[in-house]
C-alpha cells in the first residue's frame, strides 16, 4: 500500500530512556556496539551501521544558572533529495513506495560514497557483509502496514510516525502551542532542507547544536559536478599544452 | 514433477532487458568470431559488424549515472583498462623489434590520442570524486580535480623520468621531461593556491602540526624540483629532483584524504 510517510520527532517530550534504540535493535536484529562512556548519559556516540536511532543528550546551563538537557532522538532523515542516492554508483539506494530512502543490499558493493555524502552522519559500514547500512524505516513493518518499532516503543510519544502531511500539520500545530507557551527558541527543523525530510524534528535550540546542518549549509553533492569538471578539462588543456610546447621545443642545453 | 513452494524474486523489466540485451550482445560477438574464422572475404563485412554492435549493445545493459563520478569514474577505468592493455601489448611487441600493426598509421594516432583523454580523465576525476560529497574540505573546493590532475601529470614526468634517466636512455626525451615537468609543477603550484583561497577559512582545519609537516614535504616536491629544473640538467640532481615530486605527490593524496576526515 504506497503512501508518503514520515516521522516527527518532539524533543521537548524525550525523556533519554532510549526505548526506540532498543526497539530498534530488536526488531532490525542490530548487535550493537560495545557502550562508549563518556562524561554523559549517552553511551551509543553516533548513528552508524549497528545505530540506527541515536538518543543525544546535551547539557547546557539555563537563563537561572541551572543545568538542562536537550535530548533528540536523532535517526535517517530520508531526504526528498537525497544526497547518498545522488552519488550511489549502482543504484543501491532506492526510493520506495512509502517515499522513504531504501539501501538495497543486493545492489550496495560497498563502495562507501554514500557514507562521504550524507549531510547528517547516518551511514556505517557494516565489516561483516562489506555493506553500507542505515535506518530502512522499518521498510519491513511497513509493507506489513505496520508502524516503525522506535515509533511503536516511544513511550511518550515524542516519535511520532504517520503520513508527511500529517507530520507537517501535527509539527506546525506543537510549534504554535509551544510558541504560544513563550517558548521562542522552538522551531522547525525539516520543512526546508533537501527538499523536505521525511524525519521533521521541533528544536529547542540552533540545530548545529543537534549535528544538523542548517538551511543554508544543507547542500546537495552534485553542486561541484560541473565546476569540478570544468576545473578539471582547463588544467587538462593547460597541460596538453605544456606538454606540448615542451617537447616540440629545440632543447637549449643539450 | 518437482512441488514449488518458493516466493518470486520479483525480477521486472531490468532483468528482461538486460537478458534480452546480453542475448544480442553475447550471440552478435560470437556470430562475428564464427564468421571471421571459417567465412571468407565476402563475410568479412558482416563480421565487422558484428563486433561494431556487440560493445555498444553490453554498453546498454551496464549501469551509468553521469552525475555520480564514482559512476564515472569506474566506466573510465575499465575503458581506459583497455586502452592500456593494448598499447601494453604494443609496446611488448616493439620491445622484440617488431611494430604491431594494429597500432600503425592513422587508427593507431587516434587510437593512443583517445586513450590518453581517457588516461587525462582517470588522473584527474579522483579529485572530483572528493568534492562531489559533503565532507568538510572536499566539498568544499571545486579545484581538487584540478589540482590532482596537475600533480598527476608531474608526478608522471618524474616517474618516467626517472625510469628513463635509471636505464640511461636517449637525452633528448630526459630534457623534453624536465621541461614539460617545470610547466607541470607551475601549473600544480598554482592550482594549490587557487585551492586554498576556496577553501577560505575552511582550509585553518590544515593548520594542526601534522598536517603542516605533509605540506611542507608538498612544498619540498614542488619548489624544490622546480628549481633544480631550471638550475641543472645533470642527471644526479634531476633524479633527486624525481625522487621529490613523487614524494610530494604522494603527500598532497596523504594530506588532502586524511587531513579532511580526522
Amino acid at each position: 500500500m504506497a503512501r508518503t510517510v514520515g516521522f516527527f520527532t518532539d524533543t521537548t517530550l524525550c525523556i533519554g530512556c532510549k526505548a526506540c534504540e532498543v526497539a530498534c535493535k530488536e526488531w532490525n536484529q542490530l548487535p550493537g556496539h560495545a557502550p562508549q562512556f563518556g562524561d554523559g548519559y549517552d553511551n551509543t556516540s553516533q548513528l552508524d551501521e549497528q545505530n540506527w536511532r541515536h538518543v543525544q543528550f546535551h547539557e547546557r546551563t539555563t537563563a537561572k544558572g541551572g543545568v538542562a538537557w536537550n535530548m533528540m532522538s536523532d535517526v535517517c532523515k530520508h531526504c526528498a533529495l537525497a544526497s547518498c542516492m545522488e552519488v550511489c554508483p549502482t543504484n543501491a539506494i532506492i526510493r520506495t513506495e512509502f517515499d522513504t530512502v531504501y539501501i538495497q543490499p543486493s545492489v550496495c558493493n560497498g563502495c562507501r560514497d554514500c557514507i562521504a555524502a550524507c549531510p547528517y552522519h547516518v551511514i556505517g559500514f557494516d565489516e561483516a557483509s562489506g555493506l553500507a547500512r542505515k535506518c530502512t524505516f522499518c521498510y519491513d513493518r511497513l509493507q506489513a502496514n505496520l508502524t516503525p518499532a522506535c515509533a511503536k516503543a516511544c513511550p511518550t510519544e515524542s516519535i511520532k510516525f504517520g503520513d508527511l502531511d500529517t507530520m507537517r500539520e501535527v509539527a506546525g500545530a506543537r510549534l504554535n502551542q509551544l510558541r504560544g507557551q513563550g517558548m521562542s527558541e522552538a522551531r522547525l527543523y525539516g520543512d526546508k532542507e533537501y527538499g523536505g525530510l521525511h524525519a521533521l524534528f521541533l528544536l529547542t535550540d540552533k540545530p548545529e547544536i543537534y549535528g544538523l546542518p542548517p538551511t543554508e549549509s544543507a547542500v546537495l553533492p552534485s553542486r561541484n559536478n560541473v565546476r569540478g569538471y570544468l576545473g578539471t578539462l582547463v588544467t587538462a588543456a593547460l597541460g596538453v599544452a605544456g606538454a606540448v610546447f615542451a617537447f616540440r621545443e629545440r632543447g637549449g642545453k643539450e | 514433477m518437482v512441488e514449488h513452494f518458493v516466493t518470486p524474486p520479483q525480477w521486472e523489466w531490468y532483468i528482461v532487458w538486460y537478458f534480452f540485451l546480453g542475448g544480442i550482445a553475447g550471440g552478435v560477438y560470437a556470430l562475428g568470431a564464427i564468421l571471421r574464422l571459417l567465412g571468407d572475404d565476402r563475410d568479412a563485412p558482416v563480421a565487422r559488424l558484428a563486433f561494431l554492435l556487440s560493445l555498444p549493445v553490453l554498453a546498454v545493459c551496464l549501469n551509468f549515472k553521469y552525475w555520480s563520478p564514482m559512476s564515472v569514474g569506474v566506466w573510465v577505468l575499465l575503458i581506459f583498462s583497455v586502452f592500456a592493455f593494448v598499447s601494453f601489448l604494443e609496446a611488448l611487441a616493439s620491445l622484440r623489434g617488431s611494430r604491431a600493426p594494429f597500432l600503425a598509421g592513422g587508427l593507431g594516432r587516434v587510437f593512443v590520442i583517445v586513450g590518453a583523454v581517457f588516461g587525462l580523465f582517470l588522473a584527474g576525476y579522483t579529485g572530483i570524486l572528493l568534492s562531489v560529497s559533503n565532507q568538510p574540505i572536499w566539498s568544499d573546493t571545486w579545484a581538487l580535480g584540478a589540482l590532482f590532475l596537475a600533480s598527476g601529470l608531474s608526478v608522471a614526468a618524474a616517474t618516467l623520468s626517472l625510469v628513463t634517466r635509471l636505464g640511461r636512455h636517449e637525452q633528448s626525451a630526459e630534457a623534453k621531461l624536465t621541461r614539460a615537468d617545470r610547466y607541470f609543477t607551475i601549473l600544480e603550484l598554482v592550482l594549490l593556491v587557487v585551492f586554498f583561497l576556496s577553501l577560505g577559512a575552511v582550509g585553518s582545519r590544515f593548520l594542526a602540526p601534522r598536517w603542516m609537516a605533509l605540506w611542507v614535504v608538498v612544498l619540498i616536491g614542488t619548489l624544490v624540483p622546480l628549481a633544480l629544473h631550471f638550475s641543472t640538467e645533470r642527471r644526479v640532481p634531476a633524479m633527486f629532483a624525481a625522487v621529490l615530486t613523487l614524494v610530494g605527490g604522494l603527500a598532497l593524496r596523504i594530506v588532502v584524504v586524511f587531513g579532511a576526515q580526522m
